[in-house]
């Protein structure tokens, strides 16, 4: 409960900094919208329609009411609403980011266990070394050498594009490469630690198979951090899936932003970063919770140490 | 493992000498040094390596595929593809370096002056760090660039700016740990001022976790450069920067995949340097990961 109250002060400083960061960016958008060709009366006439005339407080106050009643404008683009762009855009940002999730956290999760239970073996330098070259690869570019693999030369799945199960196979594993490294490494530390604690060699000692110690035992503690790094990825995953759309043209909200950006449509820039930090923010506030379940031993009652 | 420090023939060993001797030791750190040393005298002799104009256009051999002149073939306008790469090291690596010092220079000081004073001022910067942080990182420079408009230098004081809250977190949690220990007490018994004691006495102390930190940062900062780049953000049409020369050649990918094999090899290995490097680091400069 007192998690979700916090969350409150850090939605309300994320609407007042989008406000005041769609508002330095330069530019007149009363002018973009009217086109450059307009005349200054018609000009005059959309700034007063936008309520641009009005002192930033009282346009703070316009933007926070609207955003509350799930206004958010029309696309000085497109003119369709920002709500019904984004309710359509954002859904297929979901699947895509929820895919990838699912490629960092299987293949990161078991790469991780793998690496520390044959700790210093070759299949661990190997799966480390992988993990790292995972990290390290800049996403559009793995995108594009996947797309060159994958679909020019072998033709086993569609380079572009939206639809069928195999539209997401290449997208998927692109954004989700550098978490799955990163989930890698965190697991393997995370268990290292774990299996060298008494309670492991407690329950190795009582006899019981090497599986059930790291499966039962050892996984369940290590997955705290574990579950962090996967959350923290989440932001990752929303600002890669920004490069990863435009590599796979998938239609998602990450193109739309950059559409946005380079058309300078305010009130979708506005909606869609204000609906990904939102999302990054509530992922995050689950995250907390999940710990309360995974850990009996936290409790969000009084104010705890430094994180 | 435990062997490690057996013959203890060396006059006493500093801090610092172990941490040197701990990383010598490790073959990826050396690995990713090796790396980064190589990128970044490409990138400062680039222009004395007598390498072909990387703007000199020669479009009767555009998209020429590699050969012993042009190792790395011939982009779309036909200049040397290898120039260009090259002087991409300049441009990124610069990048990088700026745009870690922006985010140190402002978030160290805030971070330390947070952690040390504590109280209302703390209050206050960790909220605003709260809310930069529910940004996601990529988000917050893509929209920074966009304030700021297209362009180099933005890209890099976005980035910068997005890295800030890290480096505020990091000096303030250093901080923290350190302020009660006894000679911190000491130098404040003595008489010295707060600027004095956090900047003289306490920081250079945290100066481990933070030269890691840049380390990675440098990195990071690489990497959303070329995405920005990449998605016309960033520096603009003929300048030889990494993403966008890889935005451009990939409308010639099935032609002429070089074009986008290149360009992305250079962010990779230049990336993958800096990161088995800093990973070394904190392994040498944290005595208690300093075995195996």
């Amino acid at each position: 409960m007192k998690r979700l109250l916090l969350a409150i002060p850090v939605l309300f400083g994320v609407s007042v900094l989008v406000f005041a960061m769609i508002r330095l960016i330069p530019g007149c958008p009363a002018v973009a919208m009217a086109g450059v060709h307009a005349d200054a009366q018609f000009i005059e006439q959309v700034r007063r329609d936008l309520g641009l005339d009005r002192s930033l407080p009282a346009q703070y106050g316009m933007f926070l009411g609207d955003l509350l009643r799930g206004e958010l404008g029309r696309s000085t683009f497109s003119g369709r609403p920002v709500l019904r762009e984004l309710a359509e855009r954002f859904p297929r940002t979901g699947e895509l980011t929820l895919a990838s999730m699912g490629v960092a956290t299987a293949v990161g999760v078991a790469a991780g266990i793998v690496s520390s239970t044959r700790r210093n073996s070759p299949v661990d330098n190997l799966g480390m070394v992988v993990a790292l070259v995972g990290v390290a690869m800049p996403v559009f570019w793995l995108g594009l050498m996947l797309q060159l693999l994958f679909s020019v030369q072998l033709g086993w799945f569609p380079a572009t594009g939206r639809g069928t199960l195999t539209h997401l196979v290449l997208p998927a594993l692109t954004l989700g490469a550098a978490s799955a490294g990163i989930v890698a490494r965190m697991t393997r530390s995370s268990m290292l630690e774990v299996l060298r604690q008494d309670f492991i060699v407690t329950a190795r000692s009582k006899g019981l198979a090497e599986r059930v110690v790291v499966y039962r035992h050892a996984l369940k503690n290590a997955m705290i951090p574990v579950v962090t790094i996967v959350g923290l990825q989440v932001g990752t995953l929303l600002g890669g899936a920004v490069l990863t759309e435009t590599v796979f043209a998938w239609p998602g909200l990450g193109r739309l932003l950059v559409g946005a950006i380079l058309a300078r449509d305010y009130p979708v820039i506005q909606g869609g970063v204000l609906l990904l930090t939102v999302t990054f923010v509530a992922v995050n506030l689950a995250v907390d919770l999940l710990y309360v379940h995974l850990d009996p031993r936290i409790r969000y009652v009084s104010r705890g140490g430094e994180s | 493992m435990k062997g490690n420090g057996t013959a203890k023939q060396a006059p006493a060993p500093t801090p610092t000498r172990l941490a040197l001797r701990s990383l010598r030791r490790n073959r990826a750190a050396m690995l990713g040094l090796a790396v980064v040393l190589i990128f970044s005298l490409a990138a400062a002799l680039a222009p004395m390596l007598g390498l072909p104009d990387p703007y000199q256009a020669s479009l009767a051999q555009a998209l020429e595929a590699p050969s012993r002149e042009h190792p790395f073939g011939r982009d779309e306008l036909g200049r040397d593809l290898f120039s260009r790469v090259v002087h991409g090291a300049r441009i990124s690596l610069t990048l990088g370096l700026i745009a870690m010092a922006i985010g140190a220079a402002v978030g160290v000081p805030v971070g330390a002056l947070s952690g040390y004073w504590g109280g209302r001022f703390d209050l206050i910067v960790q909220r605003l760090v709260d809310i930069i942080l529910a940004f996601p990182g990529t988000l917050l420079a893509i929209v920074v660039v966009t304030i700021l408009g297209v362009g180099l230098d933005n890209v890099m004081i976005a980035i910068g700016i997005a890295s800030i809250p890290t480096y505020v977190r990091l000096a303030r949690g250093s901080v923290l740990s350190i302020k009660e220990i006894g000679y911190v007490a000491a130098a404040r018994a003595v008489g010295g001022g707060d600027g004095r004691i956090v900047f003289r006495h306490i920081l250079p102390n945290c100066l481990g976790p933070l030269i890691v930190q840049s380390t990675f940062q440098i990195a990071t900062a690489i990497l959303w450069a070329a995405g920005l780049g990449f998605l016309g953000l960033g520096a603009q049409a003929p300048t030889p920067e990494w993403g966008t020369m890889l935005s451009r050649g990939r409308l010639y990918m099935r032609v002429a995949p070089h074009l986008t094999a290149y360009p992305g090899l250079a962010i990779f290995a230049v990336v993958l340097g800096f990161n088995l490097l800093g990973d070394g680091l904190r392994d040498a400069l944290d005595p208690r990961l300093r075995k195996v």
